[in-house]
């Protein structure tokens, strides 16, 4: 048996880019994107700050403060254009890397870091901001988000759902039931899948042979490949995609084409699967640079723009790593909080119990603590 | 003799299945060139080949459904689940199909499947990264239980799952990958059924298993200090349990407590516990007892400590045992 794995092309027909790498505005016969220069200043604002955010987080990583991060780095164009094409209205279902679309949400980062930090399993109300709980188990969230959409369409609701799922995900039985699903009633979802080229260590071409895109035609709906380091494609593409779902004709699948550019979490060594190589490649098509070097060619904004948007990432950043170092870590008895909305005496009994061996060490320090074997 | 951490002694041991049976794949998410996340697959796919170690699709149910059909077509898959918690789209898999095709095929199929699953806590990991499931797979007749408590164990139990003609689940004690111990991979292995004395002692048993052993293994230390002798018995097998082994060492010391991370509710403990009252009534001289997770799920990293049985909650056990 030999390997067959077919090239996925990133450019061709169906492929939507509004601006080059090189910072060049360019047209889309499907896909006019009408944008004021001020709105594309704020786009830019959006990345840089969400950029600063995940290496801020890195940092608290590597400092011991967080266990864990799962960066987004090269990934801010794809999260910011879908982000900012949601609205109040509608309800993002994130995997556990959409740092980028809660900051668009209005969530505030610091919110996200519990998670990461082993402080919480999340914690915060998806109601708020229309923004669900991180979703580690690859594809559960796409048929929460399906079953959403089914709820918009049953209270008459005006808004639509959004899937975020990565291009191993599409691998997974959760997500192709799904498309099934979203397909079969029609649901107002759109599928917006972040192909960053890797799961883990396999190479997309391990999950498919065709382009991910393409998959939405076999379940029925349509499917779009757009560039994902392109802030504006990926608005004009999401936003089309939002209107169609809300409007009543029923899902799509977005496949933003993009890059992981750093490790697939803290805990991850590329070295050992893929070529630095491909790194540089993907650094020409940087999705913040490509706005920067259009906002600069066409002298839409200058030296104190830029300057004034990097302080107040900056001050963003500081404001993150002061709430993370100060974050509590919960007390031992709170395990037993949130596990039914009813109680149960089950848990009463348990806490009870646990509360009374911590009182029983009521002035001296556990044996466990001494000998220092609590913690490996 | 080679000094091996418990994740090299994994490697090892499936290096050896796989040489000693050409139909033996190892199969799973990033097993391949990446090695798995935990190292335990490193080198497999360099040397036996791409065709033999699958670095799978982001599939659970079609890992071990795919393992299924290879295995009827007479490969022996060894199939990795990345982390405990990433079993369960592969549960339908696993509880209605691989546990019953040997008794629907009135005994005609064997499925000679091993799935590992490396699982319980103590690492500091975000959610689904830290359970102890066994109780799920325990609890569906036609599938066996194992688990390896130390590097010795894990290079030979390994390959004793993969030779066995019936799905093994083979849990691997993560928080323990990197403890090291000498193995002698010359000798010969005691039997995959059987449980093992870790230690012994006369006052108290401890029955245990995976990643529990190590923390009974500190707490009996700890007691020694105090003047008290405990027994440790490492199950390894959870399903079927080497059950003569349990009672004897519970009939000798009159004091039995079982130690585990899974929550205690409706856990294999509590299958200990109960058979250990029914077989060892007149030898024992308090109640068993059970030390494990509380009934919440696995909790947030930063107070995993306060939900893990460690050595303080045992010692405390074997006080109200002792004290009864
Ligand atoms: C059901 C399940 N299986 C395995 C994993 C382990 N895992 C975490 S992330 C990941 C790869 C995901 O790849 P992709 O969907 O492309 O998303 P990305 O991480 O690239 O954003 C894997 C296998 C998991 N979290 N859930
Ligand atoms: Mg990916």
């Amino acid at each position: 048996m030999t390997e067959v794995l077919l090239p996925q092309p990133s450019e061709g027909p169906g492929f939507v880019q509004l601006l080059t790498p090189e910072g060049q505005r360019v047209e889309h016969p499907d896909y006019a994107l009408d944008i004021s220069d001020d709105e594309i200043k704020s786009l830019y604002r959006d990345l840089v700050m969400v950029r600063r955010i995940d290496t801020e987080a890195t940092a608290l990583q590597r400092q011991g403060q967080l266990g864990l991060w799962a960066s987004l780095l090269g990934q801010e164009a794809a999260q910011v254009g879908a982000g900012r094409a949601l609205t109040e209205r509608d309800f993002a279902f994130p995997t556990y890397r959409e740092h980028g679309v809660a900051y668009c949400k209005g969530v505030d980062p610091v919110t996200l870091l519990g998670l990461f930090r082993g402080a919480s399993q999340g914690g915060w109300d998806p109601n708020e901001n229309g923004f669900g709980l991180y979703t580690i188990v690859i594809g559960s969230q796409t048929l929460h988000a399906t079953g959403y959409a089914m709820g918009i369409q049953r209270d008459g609701g005006d808004g639509a759902a959004m899937a975020f799922f990565g291009d191993g995900a599409t691998s997974q039985g959760d997500v192709n039931e799904a498309f099934v699903w979203a397909g079969s009633f029609n649901a107002p979802i759109v599928f917006f899948c972040q192909n960053n080229q890797w799961a883990i260590s396999e190479p997309v071409e391990r999950q498919s042979h065709i382009p991910l895109y393409r998959r939405a035609e076999g379940f029925g709906f349509p499917g779009v490949r757009v560039d994902g380091n392109d802030v504006l494609a990926v608005l004009a593409v999401t936003r089309a995609a939002l209107a169609r779902a809300r409007e009543g004709s029923g899902p799509s699948l977005v496949e933003a084409y993009t890059y992981r550019m750093a490790p697939h979490t803290t805990s991850d060594d590329p070295s050992r699967y893929r070529l630095a190589a491909d790194l540089e490649t993907w650094k020409l098509k940087d999705p913040v640079e490509r706005v920067k070097a259009y906002l600069s060619r066409h002298g839409v904004a200058d030296a104190s723009f830029f300057a004034d948007v990097s302080a107040a990432a900056d001050e963003l950043a500081a404001h993150v790593r002061a709430a993370c170092i100060e974050m509590a870590d919960p007390e031992p008895l709170s395990l037993f909080d949130h596990v039914y909305a009813g109680g149960s005496s089950l848990l009463d009994e348990e806490r009870a119990g646990m509360a009374a061996y911590l009182a029983s060490f009521e002035g001296e320090s556990p044996a466990a603590a001494k000998l220092n074997v609590g913690a490996h | 003799m080679a000094t091996l951490t418990l994740a090299k002694a994994l490697n090892e041991g499936l290096r050896k299945a796989m040489e000693n049976d050409p139909k033996v794949l190892v199969m799973g998410e990033d097993v391949g060139q990446l090695g798995g996340v935990f190292r335990v697959t490193d080198g497999l796919s360099k040397d036996f080949g791409e065709d033999r170690v699958i670095d799978t699709p982001l599939a659970e149910s079609g890992i071990i459904g795919t393992a299924v059909g290879l295995s009827i077509r007479g490969f022996r898959p060894v199939c990795e689940i990345q982390f405990d918690g990433f079993v369960f789209p592969a549960f339908d898999q696993i509880v209605t199909q691989v546990a019953k095709m040997h008794y629907r095929s009135s005994g005609n199929v064997k499925l000679p499947i091993t799935i590992r699953i490396p699982y319980g806590g103590g690492i500091g990991a975000v959610e689904h990264h830290s359970e102890s499931p066994e109780a799920y797979f325990a609890h569906t007749p036609g599938l066996k239980v194992v688990t390896c408590s130390n590097p010795a164990d894990a290079y030979w139990m390994i390959q004793q799952a993969v030779a066995c003609d019936d799905p093994i689940v083979f849990f691997e004690p993560k928080r323990r990958y990197w403890d090291k111990a000498e193995v002698d991979t010359d000798s010969s292995p005691a039997d995959l059924w059987s449980a093992r004395i870790a230690r012994s002692g006369t006052d108290a048993t401890l029955i245990t298993y995976g990643p529990s052993v190590r923390t009974c293994l500190e707490a009996s230390a700890a007691a020694a200090e105090e003047g008290r002798e405990l027994e440790v018995v490492d199950l390894r097998a959870l399903s079927p349990i080497d059950w003569e082994t349990v009672f004897t060492s519970a009939r000798k010391t009159g004091h039995a407590i079982v130690v585990a991370e899974a929550p205690v509710y409706v856990s294999l403990a509590a299958e200990v516990a109960a058979r250990v009252t029914e077989q060892c009534f007149y030898s024992l001289e308090s109640p068993v007892l059970r030390v494990g997770g509380y009934s919440t799920p696995y909790p947030a990293s930063r107070i995993e400590e306060d939900y893990l049985p460690d050595l303080d909650r045992v010692l405390d056990a074997v006080d109200r045992a002792i004290g009864f």
